[in-house]
C-alpha cells in the first residue's frame, strides 16, 4: 500500500506558490505559500473572501496573471512537471487542452462582436488540426452536450442574445472542447440567479461524471462548496488556513477563521439564534501582520499569533490545519507522526 | 381610517414605457398589482430573481418612482403626491451598493447631517453635532471617523454609514434593498445583527429586499415572493420554508445550496427548465406557467391571485 502511494503522481500539486503584484504602493503579496493536491476526476473547492488569494491562485495555475503579476516562488506540478518552467509555447498548449477555465461574468468573458459558432470553433481549431466543417459539427456537439436546444441557430447568434445563464454554458462548452483533464471554475454562479446556478452546478457535476475531469472551484459560498467539493481548502489573507476533505471542513473546523465563518452564516441549525460574526475588517495585503494573517480578528489570539506564521500541522488523515491553537492543543498528533515517520 | 399595518400597499403596479422600435413602445410591467402589508417592528422579506420587480416594489413603495396606480398607505394615511413630504422622513432606504450610494467628495458628517438639515430637525449646530455622533455610535462607528472620507473606508463600515444616513431622521420604516449583498460573508453577519439590534432598540420595520435566501428567512418574520411582477406566495418565515405550496418557490428553495455537505450532496433539487421569460413579452395567465410542472390549460387562460390556505399562509395558484 505505502509503495503503492510513493509511486502515484497526482494530477494536480501546487507547492509553496507566492504570486504577487508590483503596484505604486509596493509588493501585494496576493497568494503567500499555497500548498494543495487535487487527483483526478475529483473537485476542490477553494473558499475564502475577497482578497483571501483564491482567485490568483487559480490564475497562477493557468498563468493569466495581469502583466504586473508574476509567480515569485514555489511549483505547480501538471502529472509531475512543473509548469511554471514552460515556454509561453508550451503553456499555450497546456491551456485549453489540458486544463480549461470558465469565470464569473460570461457577458465579460465572451466576445460580443463574434457569434457564439465562431468563439467556439476558435477554440476548437486552436488546438485540433480539423477544417472549419468539422469544427462547426463539433461546436454544435458541444453546445448539444451542456443542454443547449436549438444548436444550429444558437451557433449564429451573439452573447448578447443569450440569458446568463445560456452564457455561462457556452463558457462551459468552449471551455470542454479539447476534454480537459482539469477544469477551473471561479466563482462560475455568482452573477446567476438561484434557480439558475442550481442548473449549472449541476450540469458540472453531470459532464464531470461523463467526462472523469477534474475541477478546481473557486467560491466565496460556502453553500456551492458544501455541494460541490470532495476536498476544501480555506483562504485568508493569502494563505491556507485549513484543508481537509467536505466533512472535515464543515462538521470539524480546526482553524478560528473556518470556525468563525462557519458561525457567521445562517444556516438550518441556527435559523433562529443570533449569527456569530468575526469581528473587524478584512485584511490589507499590503499591510500584512508579521504572523498569522488572522490574527487580529481572532477571539483565541495567543502572543505566538502576533509573531509567527503557525506551520501546517496535521489533524488527521486527510485534514490540516495552520493553526497555533491547533499546534498547542494537538501537541502528541504532532509527535505521533513523527513516530510514523521513524 | 386606522389600521393594523404601519405600511400597506394595495394592487400597486409600476409600468415602464420600453422603446422598442421606431414610433414604438411597450409598456414593462414590472409591478403588476401587488399586495402586502408590514406591521410596525415586523420585517418582511422580498424575494425574487433578478428583473422579478421586487427592487421596484421597494423603490416605488417610497414614491422614488410615481406608480403607476394601486395605494400606498403609511399609518392608514393614504400617501399622495402632496401630502408625500411630510411621510419621507417616516421611511427611508438602504441601498445595496456602499460605493455608489454614498457621495465620494463629502465626510462622514456632512453625509449623515444632510438628512438632518434637510427636514431642519435639530435647533443648533451643538444639538446636530450631537446627533451626528450619537448616529455613529449606534452604527458601531467611531466619533474620530466623523471627519473622514468615504473611500477610507472598507464595505461594511460604508454600509454602516449609510444606515445612519437612514436612521438619522428617527423613520418608522425602513426599505433595505440588498442592503448585506455586496459584503463579504464574516461582515455581512455583522450588518445583520445590528439590522436585527435596531429593530429591537428602535422599533422600525424593515421590508428587506435580498436573493440571498438563508439571509431573508434568518431575518424576516414574514417572506413574500414575487416572480415577474407579482406575488406569487406569502407566509411567515418558518412556514414558508418548511411548507411552499407554490412551485416556483418550491423550486427556488430547493434549488438553494445548503452550506452542510451531507445535507447538500442528498438532498434533491427541482431544477426548472429554462430562464424567466422577458418582462417584456409576458406569458398569457399564470407568468409562471411556461416553467411550471403542473401547468394547465386553465394557467394560461387566466391569471390566478392570492388565496388563504390557512394562517395567513396566502399562495397564487391554480393547481396546488
Amino acid at each position: 500500500m505505502s509503495q503503492n502511494t510513493e509511486k502515484h503522481t497526482p494530477l494536480l500539486q501546487v507547492i509553496d506558490l507566492h504570486t504577487s503584484f508590483k503596484t505604486d504602493k509596493g509588493e501585494v503579496k496576493a497568494v503567500n505559500g499555497v500548498t494543495y493536491t487535487l487527483e483526478e476526476g475529483k473537485s476542490l473547492g477553494i473558499v475564502g473572501e475577497s482578497g483571501s488569494g483564491k482567485s490568483v491562485s487559480a490564475y497562477s495555475i493557468m498563468q493569466i496573471l495581469d502583466g504586473n503579476g508574476h509567480i515569485t516562488q514555489g511549483k505547480v506540478l501538471f502529472k509531475g512537471e512543473d509548469i511554471t518552467k514552460y515556454t509561453p509555447k508550451q503553456m499555450e498548449d497546456f491551456r485549453g487542452r489540458h486544463c480549461a477555465m470558465i469565470f464569473q461574468d460570461p457577458m465579460t468573458s465572451l466576445n460580443p462582436v463574434y457569434t457564439v459558432g465562431n468563439q467556439i470553433m476558435e477554440a476548437i481549431t486552436t488546438h485540433n488540426k480539423v477544417s472549419k466543417e468539422e469544427a462547426r459539427k463539433k461546436a454544435q456537439e458541444m453546445l448539444e452536450l451542456v443542454g443547449i436546444n436549438d444548436a444550429p441557430r444558437r451557433l449564429k447568434q451573439y452573447p448578447h442574445e443569450l440569458s446568463g445563464g445560456m452564457r455561462q454554458r457556452v463558457m462551459i462548452a468552449m471551455a470542454l472542447v479539447s476534454e480537459p483533464s482539469i477544469l477551473i471554475a471561479d466563482e462560475p454562479t455568482t452573477a446567476l440567479d438561484v434557480t439558475i446556478q442550481a442548473q449549472i452546478l449541476e450540469l458540472m457535476m453531470e459532464l464531470q461524471k461523463k467526462l472523469g475531469m477534474a475541477i478546481i472551484i473557486v467560491t466565496h459560498d460556502l453553500g456551492v462548496i458544501a455541494q460541490m467539493s470532495d476536498e476544501i481548502v480555506v483562504m485568508y489573507g493569502g494563505r491556507i488556513c485549513e484543508r481537509g476533505t467536505a466533512e472535515d471542513i464543515f462538521y470539524n473546523p480546526c482553524h478560528e477563521y473556518t470556525k468563525g465563518l462557519l458561525r457567521s452564516i445562517p444556516s438550518v441549525s441556527n435559523m433562529k439564534k443570533k449569527l456569530i460574526p468575526i469581528a473587524g475588517t478584512p485584511i490589507n495585503l499590503l499591510n500584512m501582520p508579521k504572523g498569522c494573517a488572522f490574527c487580529a480578528r481572532c477571539d483565541n489570539a495567543m502572543k505566538i499569533c502576533l509573531t509567527q506564521v503557525p506551520e501546517e500541522v496535521r489533524i488527521d488523515k486527510t485534514h490540516l490545519a495552520s493553526c497555533w491553537i491547533n499546534i498547542r492543543d494537538n501537541k502528541y498528533l504532532h509527535d505521533e507522526e513523527a513516530e510514523v515517520k521513524a | 381610517m386606522s389600521s393594523e399595518y404601519l405600511v400597506e400597499v394595495k394592487d400597486l403596479k409600476q409600468y415602464f414605457p420600453i422603446r422598442t422600435g421606431f414610433m414604438k413602445t411597450t409598456l414593462l410591467k414590472a409591478v403588476d398589482g401587488v399586495n402586502f402589508g408590514i406591521k410596525p417592528g415586523e420585517t418582511l422579506g422580498l424575494v425574487g430573481e433578478s428583473g422579478c420587480g421586487k427592487t421596484t416594489v421597494g423603490r416605488t413603495l417610497l414614491r422614488l418612482y410615481k406608480p403607476t396606480g394601486g395605494e400606498i398607505y403609511y399609518d392608514g394615511e393614504l400617501i399622495t403626491d402632496q401630502n408625500m413630504i411630510k411621510y419621507r422622513p417616516k421611511m427611508q432606504m438602504v441601498f445595496q451598493d456602499p460605493y455608489s450610494s454614498l457621495d465620494p467628495r463629502m465626510t462622514v458628517e456632512e453625509i449623515i447631517g444632510e438628512p438632518l438639515d434637510v427636514h431642519k430637525l435639530y435647533s443648533n449646530s451643538k444639538e446636530r453635532r450631537e446627533k451626528i455622533l450619537g448616529l455613529m455610535e449606534l452604527v458601531g462607528l467611531n466619533a474620530e471617523h466623523a471627519t473622514r472620507y468615504v473611500h477610507e473606508f472598507s464595505g461594511g463600515q460604508r454600509q454602516r454609514i449609510g444606515i445612519a444616513r437612514a436612521l438619522a431622521v428617527d423613520p418608522r420604516f425602513i426599505v433595505c434593498d440588498e442592503a448585506v449583498s455586496a459584503l463579504d460573508v464574516s461582515i455581512q453577519a455583522q450588518v445583520i445583527n445590528m439590522f436585527e439590534e435596531l429593530q429591537e432598540k428602535l422599533g422600525v420595520a424593515y421590508l428587506f429586499i435580498a436573493h440571498d435566501l438563508l439571509v431573508v428567512r434568518h431575518i424576516s418574520d414574514r417572506i413574500a415572493v414575487m416572480y415577474l411582477g407579482r406575488v406569487v406566495e406569502t407566509a411567515d418565515a418558518d412556514e414558508l420554508y418548511d411548507s411552499p405550496i407554490h412551485p416556483y418557490t418550491q423550486s427556488l428553495l430547493s434549488a438553494v445550496p445548503i452550506p452542510d455537505p451531507n445535507i447538500a450532496k442528498s438532498s434533491k433539487r427541482i431544477i426548472l427548465e429554462g430562464d424567466v421569460p422577458s418582462p417584456l413579452r409576458m406569458p398569457s395567465g399564470c407568468a409562471f406557467r411556461t416553467r411550471c410542472r403542473f401547468a394547465t390549460e386553465k394557467c394560461a387562460q387566466e391569471c390566478p391571485s392570492l388565496t388563504d390556505r390557512g394562517n395567513g399562509h396566502m399562495v397564487a395558484c391554480w393547481n396546488k
